[in-house]
Order: C-alpha cells, then structure tokens, then sequence
C-alpha cells in the first residue's frame, strides 16, 4: 500500500499534466539543438571573451578577403535566384497550364535534379565536357587537356545554382498555379484574351506570391549550397562565404572558430535579409485567391510540337547530359580517357562497393545517422504539429520559427553552432562531443526538423480536430489520442515527411562537412575528398551510386506512396 | 436567323454523361432562361457554348457560324461571346475600372474611348464612384454588378450568365433582377440565363428551357410552362404543380375535355390533338382549388392534414379521395381559420391533361 501509493499519483499526474509534459519535452529538444547552439554562436561571434569588440568585428569583416567574399556572395546567389525563378516559373506555367505533351514524365525528369546532390550535380557538370562524355566526346566537344574548364567560373556557379534551384521555383509556383481559380482565367478569355495574354495580364501578377516564396527558397538555397560553391569556386579561387568558412576550418581547426563564427554570422544576417527581401516583394500588392475547380488548360496550338520539344530539349541539356558524362567518367580508368570497348572498366563501381573502406564506412554511418535522425523527427515532429495545430501559442509558434531558422539558414552555419557548442566538455559526460558522430546527429535533428514538420502540419491541417475533442472528452490521454486518432490520418504525411527527410539526409554535405573528422566520416562530403585527392573516377562511381540511390528511393515512393494525398511527393505530378 | 443553335448536343465527363441530346434554337435578342434543379447538367451546357468545353457530339452554331463540333472547336476568346460567371470572377489584382476596360484593352480600343466607354459602363450599373476600388472591398451585390458591367462594356451580342444571383441574399436579388432586365432591354442582347429558381427564370425570360438530368423536357413561354406542362416533371417542378391520375378523358372540343376525377365529372384544358384515354395524368396548382359550401356539386370530400400560415393566405394541406389518400394543396385566403383533422369540401377550377406520346395513346 505504501509504495503503491507514490506511484499511483505520479500516473494520476502524467496523466493530467501529459500536454505539459509534452510541451516541456519539445522546448528542452528545440532549445538544446537549435536555440541554445546558435545563440552560442551569436555569443562566440560578437562577444567572445565577455565583451563587445567593435574594433575586432571590423578588423576581421574588413579584411580584402573577406569584403570579396561578400560581396561574391550576394552578387552570385542574385544572380542564380533570378536565373531559377525564370526557369522554374517557366517550367511551372508550361507544366501546370498548358497541354504539353507528356507532361508526368517531364516533371518527374525536371524535379528530379533536386534530389541529386549538390556535390555530384558539380562533379557531373564537370564531367560533361571530359573525353569520356558519351554525348559530347564523340562530337569532339570535350575540352582538350590543359584548358581551364568554363565552369570554373563564377559565371559557372550561377549557372548550376541557377539549374540546381530551378525546381524549388517550380514547386512553389505549382502550387500557387493550384490554387488559381478557372473562372478567372475563362473571364479572360471570353474577354477575347489568347493564352499569352491571359498568362501575362492575369496568372503572373495571381501567382505572383508563389514565384516570390519560390525565389526566397531558391535564394536560401543558393547560399547556402556548399556543394556547388566548393566544387567550382575552390578551383575557380572565387571565394564565397561558405568557401572561406571551410577553408578557415581546413588551416586552423578549431582555433579560429571566434572569426568563423563571424563569418557564419554575416552569412545568416545576408540569408535573413533575402529571404526578407523577396517575403516584402512577394507581399506588395497580395492576392488571395480561394481555391476552386483547377484552370483548363490552355492550347499551345501550333506550338505544342516545338514547346514539348524545346522542353525535352532542356532536360536533356540539364540531367541527360551530366548524368551520362558522370557515368562515362566512372566507367574509365583515369581520368580524361574517352570511352570506348578498351577503356571500359567496371573497376571504379568494384572499389566504391567492396574494396575502399573509407567510403563503405562512411556509407554506413550516414545510413545509421539518418535511419536515427528519421527515428527520432519523426515522434518530435507528430507532437510539435499537434502542439501547432491544434494548441498554438505564442510558445508553439516560437519553437516552430527556432526549427525553419535552424533549417533556412545553411547548413555550415549549424556546423560552426555545433563545433562551438558541443566543443567543452559536457557537464555529466566529462568530454566533449566534437568530433563524434553524435555532434552530426545532434546537428541533422536541429537542420531538418522543419523539413519533417512541414508535411506533418498539413497533414494535420486535413483532420478535423473536433476529433481530437471528442477523444478528450472520453478521458484518452494525449499519448493515446496521438496515437489512435491523429496518427491514422496522419499515416500518409509521415511517410512522405520520413521519405523528404531520408533522402535529403543520407547524401546530405553541407550540415556535415566541417563535422567529420578521420573518427566520423559521412558519404556526402566524400565526393569532395575524393576529387581534392585526384580520384576523379572514384569520385564519379560514388556520384553515380548517389543518383541510383536516389532514383531508386523516388520510383519506390511512386510506386508504394500512390494513396499519398496530392502535392506531398515533390516529383510526382 | 437565330443566334444560337444547338443540334443532338452531347457530353460526357469520363464515364457520366452529363448532357443528353441537347437542341435549343434561340432567337437573335431573346432572353432565354435554363431552368433546373442544381446538377442538372446547366452548367455545362453553358460552358459548351462559351467554348470551354469540347462536345462529344451534334454541333453548335452561333449567328449562323458553327463553333462546335466533335471536329471543330473555336476557342472561347473568339466566339464574341460574354460570360457572367456565378461566382463573379472579377481579376482581384485589377480595380473596379480595370476589370470593366481589360476586354477592351484586348480587342485594342484606344485609351481614350476606352476610359469612356468603361465609365458609362460603370455609371450603368450605378458603380460611378467605385472605379478605382479593388473587388475585394466591394459588397457582394456591388461586385456582381461589376460582373455585369464587364460585359455591358464589350457590347457583347450574346450573354451567357451561370446563376448570377445565387451567392445574394433576397432583397438584392429583386434589385438585381430589374438591372439584368434593364441591361437586355438596353442593349437588345440575346440572354442565356441559367438559374435553379423557378421565380427568377419565369420572371425574367421570353422563354424557359426546363432541364432534367442532362435532358431539355420543355422549352416554352413562361405561362405555357404554367399552364400547359408538357411532362410530369415540369408540371411538378413549375409554381408546386400537383400531378393526379384521372379516368375517361375525352376531348370535347375547343382545346377542352372532360375527366373522371375523383369520381367527379370535371372540365380540364387539353392539348388540340388530345385524344380519349381510359386514364392519364392531370395536372393543376393550389390556386386552381376553391374552398366550396358543404354540399356543392360538383365538389371533393377532404379532410385537412395541416394548414400554415403564409402571411397573405393560409396553406392547407388536404386528403382527398375514397380512401383519403390522395394529396392536395390549397391557398385560402388570409382571415380563415382551418385546422387539421376538420372536413372540407373543395372545387377544381381548372387543370390540364398531361399530353401522352403519341405512341401511348389509346382508342
Ligand atoms: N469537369 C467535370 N468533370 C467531371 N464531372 C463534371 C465536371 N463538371 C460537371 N460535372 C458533373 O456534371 C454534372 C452536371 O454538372 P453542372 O453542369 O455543373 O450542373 P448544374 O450547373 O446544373 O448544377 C454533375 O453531376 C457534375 O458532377
Ligand atoms: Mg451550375
């Protein structure tokens, strides 16, 4: 009797205060992993021996250096954000409103250089104009040994930010696309208006919240893309941010992690104040629009043909081209061999597979980390989009802006975060974390807990919560109401929210790159190693591995996620 | 010639077929209405003529000029046809004066006469000092009148208008019942006015097409549709029509007959070719029954189920018939008292015998 009797009220007491619970657990996780590190890093930036060094600040922000790493910075993230916005709006208009020819599969092909990792979209451009280039080499296109390589360029790092983003743009602007009502495209045309007016005069200036969202997107991930900037820019010595932030870690480690955090400081500040920017012109002017029957489409009439083939023609340039020139590099033996019967080689594809332990190790540690980050998102994820769906708050919206900061800002930002906060040793533990695979955990949890809220909060934004009322009134615990009534519903988000979350993270680089040490290696940031170390073909079979890993993960999601509510599978039309 | 013709007209969305065998010939200037219960199939008619939606099969012609067909389809911006969308469809991101002007900045019409025409537009419809307003801060009736003006403006010949009053509250209704009548008045346009409501099509048109999953039953004068229904349907679904089985029918000239009803002896109206029938179907409106003294002749035994006050008159709902379960409905006028479960004794003052298809007549 005696000892039952704590017990019992401890239950009595889970059982009325489990939203408190709830809610405590999710400040703890969202504090710890995104708040607490990046106030850690504002602090290590601005005030690092207890006091505020103005003079410092500047000496270190006005250093040639770094003044043209800024400003290489802002000009070509500009740049790349307006060549994307042109292509994915494009993209989106030709695909969502006119009759295009074969138009699933085209937009399967268009999103899908999305999923490929920045680092192999880089190697595989590069590749594109080698000898062993199935498409260019025999048209004798490839550069002959010696030239510098075009993409080397700051010119080149827009170009492919630019292709790279162009999904994001087409996503968004789909989406508005969505949500535009038919009546007021057919006004327009009983109006007498054709389609090229009708798209002018009425859906751009409708969509124009949408093209803005999409360029905010693709600005965030122009920035902070470290696979492309690394890849073209290191070689090209033009330096941006990022590149100077990695190559500070490369010199001195962790002894200048105060000007590194400087640094990452500067490159959030120009992240907020363009997404800020493109939020401010998207608003001007907003057009709420309410959702109806979808447009009809528009006729190309005469020019269905050469648009569906100018279409195909851009896919082909842009995932056929690459993709193939990084197949053909993987299947020779060095580098700058053209392919043909003698070179072939299935040598590469063995090494990466079975012989190489590195990248075997590294493989594996990314696949365990993500299967972990996915295990642990997941549970964070279905509470806090209960928490902001159905509870609110200024609490809930707090920790939901910490998760799309730590998530919006780029992924080396939270590295420097990780490396200053987890640096000391712990309180309980007595060591540090730096230099652990748990630091690269604790930093995927904090970058991609908005990316597995997203779908979930829609999912929730479906079930009517008068639901969830009802289970409350016949005494279910918060536990069980999640799990019996918001969790069947929720089923098909959460697949969706893990399937985002396991392809973003298994050939993810930029979180990681400045975590892995000899202990804790990652597969992403190994193509860089690999093609700084002179393997190019090796670098290009794992790029390849990368792709069909991918690929095969997309058509899986095609094939089991068909009961998938619409717009949640990215690639699918 | 007439300005819009519509021959054996067929749609299907995937497996449904939507509309059946569609003809109507509408004259050039007439004011037609779709009438309908919601479903139907009106809208789609409506869009098959604007030219946003390609038929299955028949065709449609428009001043003469075919516009659709299986294997021909003239897009929507080139028919010259104006469209009153039920939910407005005013451009949100465009002002009051802006909307009215886009179809003819398109048709590249000068400023100047544009500005003009575009304010007379406004003035039209009483929206003058509204021109520089966005749609969303006007009020629900003020936006359809600008939906109305839209089209004043392109002078249009042809106006189709899908239930353009169904999303206002009552008493707008009737003032914007007087504006579309003012505007076909006005502009001597031909009028294609789809409606769910009997009393908006019956007041407004020259003549309602009655439609029925997907099948036009009737297209006639609003008063022959009262009077001389042409199917069961319509004399159900025009001013609370009764439909009942009657005995004997038989012609007895000058568009008349006499019927057993009830084991009465009653004078109904019939069709001129109407010939005798053993039985058919009848059909009358509440206003055709009369309360009668107790032992007038001839005269029905009722007894009354419910009566409902309905401000002017009272509503009876009665029984009638040897069994007592025959249905009628009466109107009595205001200061009367009925209750239910009282007898009464009522009178036919005039019906109508349902035509039958030729084919199933008798004798
Ligand atoms: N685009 C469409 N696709 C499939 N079915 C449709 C479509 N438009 C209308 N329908 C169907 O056709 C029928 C008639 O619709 P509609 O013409 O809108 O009727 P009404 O305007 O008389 O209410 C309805 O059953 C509706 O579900
Ligand atoms: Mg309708």
């Amino acid at each position: 009797m005696q000892t039952k009797r704590p017990l019992r009220a401890l239950r009595t007491f889970l059982r009325t205060q489990d939203e408190r619970i709830v809610m405590l657990l999710l400040i703890l996780f969202v504090g710890i992993l995104s708040i607490a590190p990046l106030a850690r890093l504002g602090y290590a930036a601005l005030i690092p021996d207890g006091g505020f060094d103005a003079a410092r600040i500047l000496r270190t922000l006005a250093g040639g250096r770094v003044i043209d790493a800024t400003l290489n910075t802002i000009w070509i993230s500009v740049s790349a954000t307006a060549l994307a916005t042109v292509i994915g709006t494009a993209a989106a208009l030709l695909a969502g409103l006119t009759d295009m020819r074969a138009r699933t599969l085209w937009v399967f092909g268009f999103v899908l250089p999305l999923m490929i990792p920045p680092q192999v979209t880089a190697l595989a451009w590069l590749q594109a104009f080698s000898p062993a280039s199935p498409l260019l080499g025999p048209l004798g296109l490839s550069l002959t040994p010696g030239t510098r390589h075009p993409l080397y360029s700051a010119g080149g790092i827009v170009f492919l930010l630019g292709l790279y983003n162009a999904p994001l743009v087409f996503l968004s602007v789909r989406a508005s696309l969505y949500r535009l009502p038919a009546p007021l495209i057919e006004a327009a045309r009983s109006a007498g208006a054709r389609p090229l007016p009708v798209t002018r005069d009425i859906v751009l200036p409708l969509i124009r919240g949408g093209i803005f969202a999409g360029a905010a997107l693709a600005f965030v991930s122009s920035i902070g893309n470290f696979g492309i900037q690394a890849m073209l820019g290191i070689p090209a010595r033009v330096p941006t941010l990022i590149t100077l932030i990695y190559r500070q870690m490369n010199s001195y480690g962790p002894s200048a992690l105060n000007d590194m955090a400087l640094l990452a400081l500067l490159l959030a500040g120009l992240t907020v104040m363009g997404m800020a920017v493109t939020a401010w012109l998207g608003k001007r002017g907003d057009q709420r629009v309410d959702n109806s029957s979808r447009p009809p489409r528009l006729s190309l009439g005469a020019w269905r043909a050469p648009v569906t083939l100018l279409a195909w023609g851009y896919l082909a340039l842009c995932l056929i081209l690459p993709l193939t020139a990084l197949l053909g590099s993987a299947l020779v033996r060095g580098y700058g061999q053209p392919l043909n019967a003698e070179t072939i080689t299935f040598q590469n594809f063995a090494n990466a597979l079975f012989r190489h332990e590195g990248i075997r190790d590294a493989f594996l540690t990314s696949l365990w980390l993500t299967l972990a980050a996915v295990a642990v998102l997941i549970p964070v994820s279905v509470a806090l989009g209960y928490v902001l769906s159905w509870r609110r708050g200024w609490l809930a919206r707090g920790l939901m802006l910490a998760s799309e900061l730590a998530y919006a800002l780029p992924g080396i930002i939270i590295g420097v975060a990780m490396i200053l906060f987890f640096l000391r040793p712990l309180p309980l533990i007595g060591t540090g974390l730096y230099g652990t695979v748990w630091v690269i955990l604790a930093a995927y949890l904090s970058n991609f807990l908005a990316l597995t809220l997203r779908p979930i909060l829609g999912g929730y934004a479906q079930i009517d919560r008068v639901l969830d009322e009802a289970a409350q009134l016949t005494g279910a615990s918060l536990f069980a109401r999640l799990r019996d009534i918001a969790l069947p519903g929720l089923a098909p988000s959460v697949m969706a929210s893990a399937v985002l979350v396991f392809m973003t993270a298994i050939n993810e680089i930029q979180v990681s790159v400045l975590l892995v040490t000899s202990r804790a290696q990652t597969i992403g940031p190994m193509i860089i190693f690999l093609e700084e170390a002179g393997s190019s073909t090796l670098a290009a079979a794992v790029g390849c591995l990368m792709v069909a890993l991918v690929l095969i993960l997309m058509l899986a999601s095609l094939i089991f996620g068909r009961r998938l509510p619409p717009g949640v599978l990215p690639w699918r039309d | 010639m007439s300005a819009i013709d519509i021959a054996c007209l067929d749609k299907s969305f995937g497996q449904t077929q939507v509309l059946h065998q569609v003809a109507l010939s509408i004259g050039s200037g007439e004011f037609v209405s779709v009438l309908g219960p919601s479903g139907c199939g009106k809208t789609t008619l409506l869009r098959c003529i604007a030219g946003f939606e390609r038929i299955d099969s028949g065709r449609i012609s428009v001043d003469g000029h075919l516009v659709s067909s299986p294997d021909h389809h003239l897009p929507p911006e080139q028919r010259g046809i104006g469209v009153v969308f039920q939910n407005y469809a005013l451009w949100p991101h465009m002002t009051v004066a802006q909307n009215v002007a886009y179809g003819l900045k398109i048709a590249g019409m000068p400023r100047r006469e544009r500005e003009a025409r575009t304010a007379h537009a406004l003035d039209l419809v009483e929206l003058g000092g509204f021109a520089g307003r966005r749609p969303a801060d006007l009020s629900g009736g003020q936006r359809q009148r600008v939906a109305l003006a839209r089209c004043l403006a392109m002078e249009s010949r042809i106006v189709l208008l899908d239930e353009p009053l169904a999303n206002l509250d009552v008493h707008l209704r009737g003032a914007l019942e007087a504006e579309f009548a003012n505007f076909h008045a006005r502009s001597g346009a031909t009028m294609f006015y789809i409606t769910h409501d009997q009393a908006e099509a019956l007041a407004l048109a020259d003549r309602v097409a009655v439609m029925d999953h997907g099948c036009i039953v009737q297209f006639d004068r609003p008063d022959a549709l009262f009077r001389q229904p042409a199917t069961e349907t319509v004399a159900g679904f025009i001013g609370e029509g009764r439909v009942i089985e009657a005995e004997h029918i038989q012609p007895i000239g000058n568009g008349h007959a006499s019927a057993s009803l009830l084991g009465q002896s009653v004078r109904l109206r019939c069709a001129p070719d109407q010939r005798g029938q053993r039985s058919g179907k009848i059909s009358f409106h509440p206003g055709d029954l009369e309360l009668l003294a107790e032992d007038a002749a001839p005269g029905f035994d009722a007894h009354v189920t419910r009566a409902t006050y309905r401000g002017a008159y009272l509503r009876a709902e009665l029984m009638a018939g040897p069994s007592g379960s025959v249905p009628l409905s009466l109107n009595v006028a205001a200061p009367a008292s009925l209750t239910p479960g009282q007898r009464v004794r009522v009178g036919l003052r005039d019906g109508w015998v349902i035509p039958v298809p030729a084919a199933r007549a008798q004798f």
